[in-house]
């Protein structure tokens, strides 16, 4: 008899998972003291691996160049969610560092001298935040940067990444995450935003890079997080959304980016991060849930239908005539853009977790976790800056995801492993440290 | 090859068409954060470079430079940059970048700015490039059929140039080789939906349908088939509900009682937009209860919801969830 031949995603989903099992298999046959021990988040390897990365990288970094404001929020980042700070000297160098990488009309290059770029700049401005105190704060230039994100905007709604550049739902994130956190978020940036971002919704339920493309977790947080930044989120097809993100935890417990792509710990965050957005704007979903035809033609709210299918047309053509859509959402209700951010965090958990986050922080901690210090996409690759911050971001996530408000205590049930695990709570749409966030706000509402 | 490149090198201050040229340095600062240990070969390539970008000059030395300031790294995006405005100065022949393109590719092709580059190329050469650009993103695709980037360059390559025919035919090759291959199928929508050949989904819908439940039958357990199939009603919910070709093939594979859990998520889909299940729908997915673990629900979508809470564990949230909203919508 012959044997059908596995495909290549076939092959490649049971090696990952024989080898996700294997770890499993080991920890559950352990003793329950030496689980705990195995189970633990090794916080003093981290903060030496990261510590050491913002002192020196070896040369193989070259391939980096272009992202230096990337590894200073990565590694400032981490610390932050381990509880740590640099001392400072090393603040005081990051401050001065990045200030190189500003341009002097507006924005943040990769590195000393180089363009302005819209995903080095939300890096650096993140970083900043990170470090917190008014020097870091007050060395943003806004007024020159608000001009810049002016200049990125483009005629379809979306932005390019920077002169010339690229134009996608990852630029969308980061100039609108970037001006709500710095309270320069206006009309003229919202501008269509909504329609380019409603665009890339696939008919999977997720969103994509640019429309027509599949659906991914890194561009699902990032629509997501400027829908709510904006106040459009309505305008998205939630259920649909939440049924294809549930989908993306596997059975190694770990998130996948795309469907029937591999596990990857760094969509931990990418895709687990949306939950804590989701939890916060659950009226909006209930809403459509009501009315479960909302999209197309039938049942009895006319109103509501009519809306989404006119919006979802717009959406499709890139037409500069769709303002009156965004203009007809925005005189809805009237909202101060940069109030949003800051009042999302205060609204009541009114939803259990829609993951398993008991299963994500076991994939994480055992999976993604490199005992030496630092974090990794699956076993047997090696560890980075990036995977780092986007796993302890994940980690961070789940940890909080029952904490109602922002100073209730963690809950033993919510945690994998003891206290000692635990991390710093994050602002779930800038993914920046709450205590940081809170205090960049209060600086940039200042007159 | 790449050593003997290295061994090559000859550091730009020792070639006389450089000897014009002040290098301008990095200003890191005294004490930078993150700082590279930047090889001799990078530092002084970029010190070049930095000297030209600054100055402005676009000529042939400098396309030159920034060539192999991209070769060392190519994700600097200012240097890219700068090359098209160099290229753009100098009328240059674009059949060459196709080639520095695909150069670069080589070595590490998931990098914005190499796509972004290929994609300005392509736009200005038109509709010339339509063939070439189809079969570099074929090559990039039979290395690695899931290329986030080649399938976005190739998509852009058909909406703006053209070349739409085979296309159809392309994404059924590459479902034959890998039934699993979410980003063909996701080709395959993108297809369906926007080629101006074959009449849009409607159009397509029925032979659609048919295509991918054959699919799904062979692989219950394969998500992207029938996220495909829901796809193909989109913003026609009732259409989907009342196409009794799915609802029969959800009972088949409930029947055969294997990789059932797409078959019930659709099944649960269904009901929740109107449609009325029969007996024989409420015996499938009795027989597949254990009837020890789970209370007997009079609701087949509550059963269901039940069902799958013990069958798909990792979601058990999800399906209390969904279990919880049913009550609010019943009506
Ligand atoms: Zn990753």
């Amino acid at each position: 008899m012959e044997l059908p031949v596995a495909t290549v995603t076939q092959h490649d989903q049971w090696k990952v998972e024989s080898q996700v099992f294997r770890i499993y298999d080991l920890f559950g046959n352990l003793p329950p003291n030496a689980q705990s021990v195995m189970i633990e988040l090794q916080r003093d390897n981290h903060i030496e691996y990261l510590t050491r990365g913002l002192r020196q990288l070896p040369p193989s970094f070259c391939t980096l160049d272009a992202s230096r404001p990337w590894l200073c929020y990565w590694i400032l980042h981490s610390l932050a969610l381990l509880g740590e700070s640099v001392d400072d000297e090393l603040e005081h160098n990051t401050i001065d560092f990045l200030s190189r990488c500003q341009d002097p009309s507006g924005g943040y290059g990769g590195g000393p001298g180089q363009l302005p770029h819209l995903a080095t700049t939300y890096a650096a401005v993140n970083a900043l935040i990170t470090v917190g105190g008014d020097q870091a704060l007050s060395s943003i230039n806004r007024c020159e940067l608000y001009k810049f994100l002016q200049q990125m905007k483009h005629p379809s709604g979306g932005f390019r990444m920077h002169d010339g550049g690229e134009i996608d739902v990852r630029a969308c994130y980061t100039a609108i995450s970037v001006a709500s956190i710095l309270n320069i978020l206006d009309d003229d940036l919202v501008h269509n935003v909504g329609s380019f971002i409603l665009s890339c919704q696939t008919y999977e339920g997720g969103i994509s890079g640019e429309p027509g493309s599949e659906a991914h977790g890194g561009y699902t947080f990032c629509g997501v997080a400027t829908m709510i930044l904006i106040n459009q989120i309505n305008r998205l097809d939630l259920p649909r959304l939440i049924d294809w993100l549930v989908f993306r935890q596997g059975k190694e417990f770990g998130f996948q980016g795309r469907t029937n792509k591999l596990v990857d710990g760094c969509y931990s965050f990418w895709q687990g991060g949306v939950f804590p957005l989701l939890q916060r704007v659950r009226s909006i979903i209930d809403e459509q849930l009501v009315l479960p035809d909302a999209g197309g033609h039938s049942t009895t709210n006319g109103t509501h239908t009519s809306t989404t299918s006119s919006i979802s047309e717009v959406g499709e053509s890139f037409e500069g005539t769709s303002s009156h859509v965004d203009d007809a959402c925005h005189s809805r209700q009237e909202v101060n853009f940069n109030d949003i951010g800051y009042n999302f965090v205060k609204r009541p958990i009114e939803m259990e977790p829609l993951f398993h986050s008991l299963a994500l922080q076991q994939y994480i901690l055992l999976c993604s976790q490199e005992e030496k210090g630092g974090m990794k996409d699956k076993p047997g690759l090696s560890r980075d800056f990036y995977h780092t911050c986007y796993c302890l971001s994940g980690l961070s996530v789940c940890q909080h995801m029952w904490s109602d408000e922002e100073d209730s205590p963690v809950l033993p049930r919510a945690l994998m492993g003891s206290y000692s695990n635990l991390l710093e709570p994050i602002h779930p749409l800038f993914n920046v440290v709450l205590e940081q966030y809170h205090e960049a706000r209060e600086f940039f509402t200042r007159d | 090859m790449d050593s003997d490149e290295e061994q090559e090198w000859v550091p730009l201050k020792n070639r006389p068409e450089w000897s014009d040229v002040v290098p301008v340095e990095q200003d890191d600062g005294p004490n930078p954060v993150v700082p590279i240990a930047y090889k001799e070969e990078f530092t002084e390539t970029m010190n070049y470079f930095r000297a030209l970008y600054r100055a402005d000059e676009r000529s042939p030395r400098a396309l030159q430079l920034t060539t192999e300031a991209i070769k060392l790294n190519s994700g600097n995006y200012t240097v890219w940059h700068f090359r098209r405005l160099i290229l753009k100065a100098l009328s240059a022949d674009l059949q060459n970048e196709l080639d520095f393109t695909e150069d670069i590719a080589r070595a590490n092709s998931k990098n914005y700015q190499l796509w972004h580059h290929r994609r300005w190329v392509a736009e200005i050469l038109g509709t010339n490039a339509t063939t070439q650009e189809l079969e570099f993103t074929k090559k990039i695709l039979s290395h690695d059929a899931k290329h986030y980037h080649a399938w976005s360059h190739r998509q852009w390559v058909l909406q703006e140039l053209g070349g739409w025919e085979d296309e159809l035919d392309y994404c059924h090759e590459l479902l034959e080789e890998d039934v699993f291959n979410n980003s063909a199928w996701n080709q395959r929508n993108f297809v369906i939906t926007r080629s101006p050949f074959l009449g849009g989904l409607k159009a397509m819908r029925e032979s659609e349908v048919s295509y991918t439940l054959k699919a799904i039958v062979a692989h219950p357990e394969n998500e992207s088939s029938w996220r495909y199939l829901r796809g193909l009603y989109k913003n026609d919910n009732q259409s989907w509900m009342k196409n009794t070709q799915i609802s029969s093939v959800c009972l088949k594979i409930l029947i055969a009682k294997t990789d059932c859990i797409f078959a019930l998520s659709t099944l649960l889909d269904l009901i929740c937009h109107g449609f009325q299940a029969s007996q024989e729908f409420r015996d499938a997915v009795d027989a597949l209860r254990n009837s020890d673990l789970e209370q007997a629900e009079s609701d087949l979508a509550k059963t269901i919801c039940s069902l799958l809470e013990t069958v798909d564990p990792i979601r058990v949230n999800y399906w209390k969830w969904r279990k919880s909203m049913l009550c609010q919508d019943a009506n």
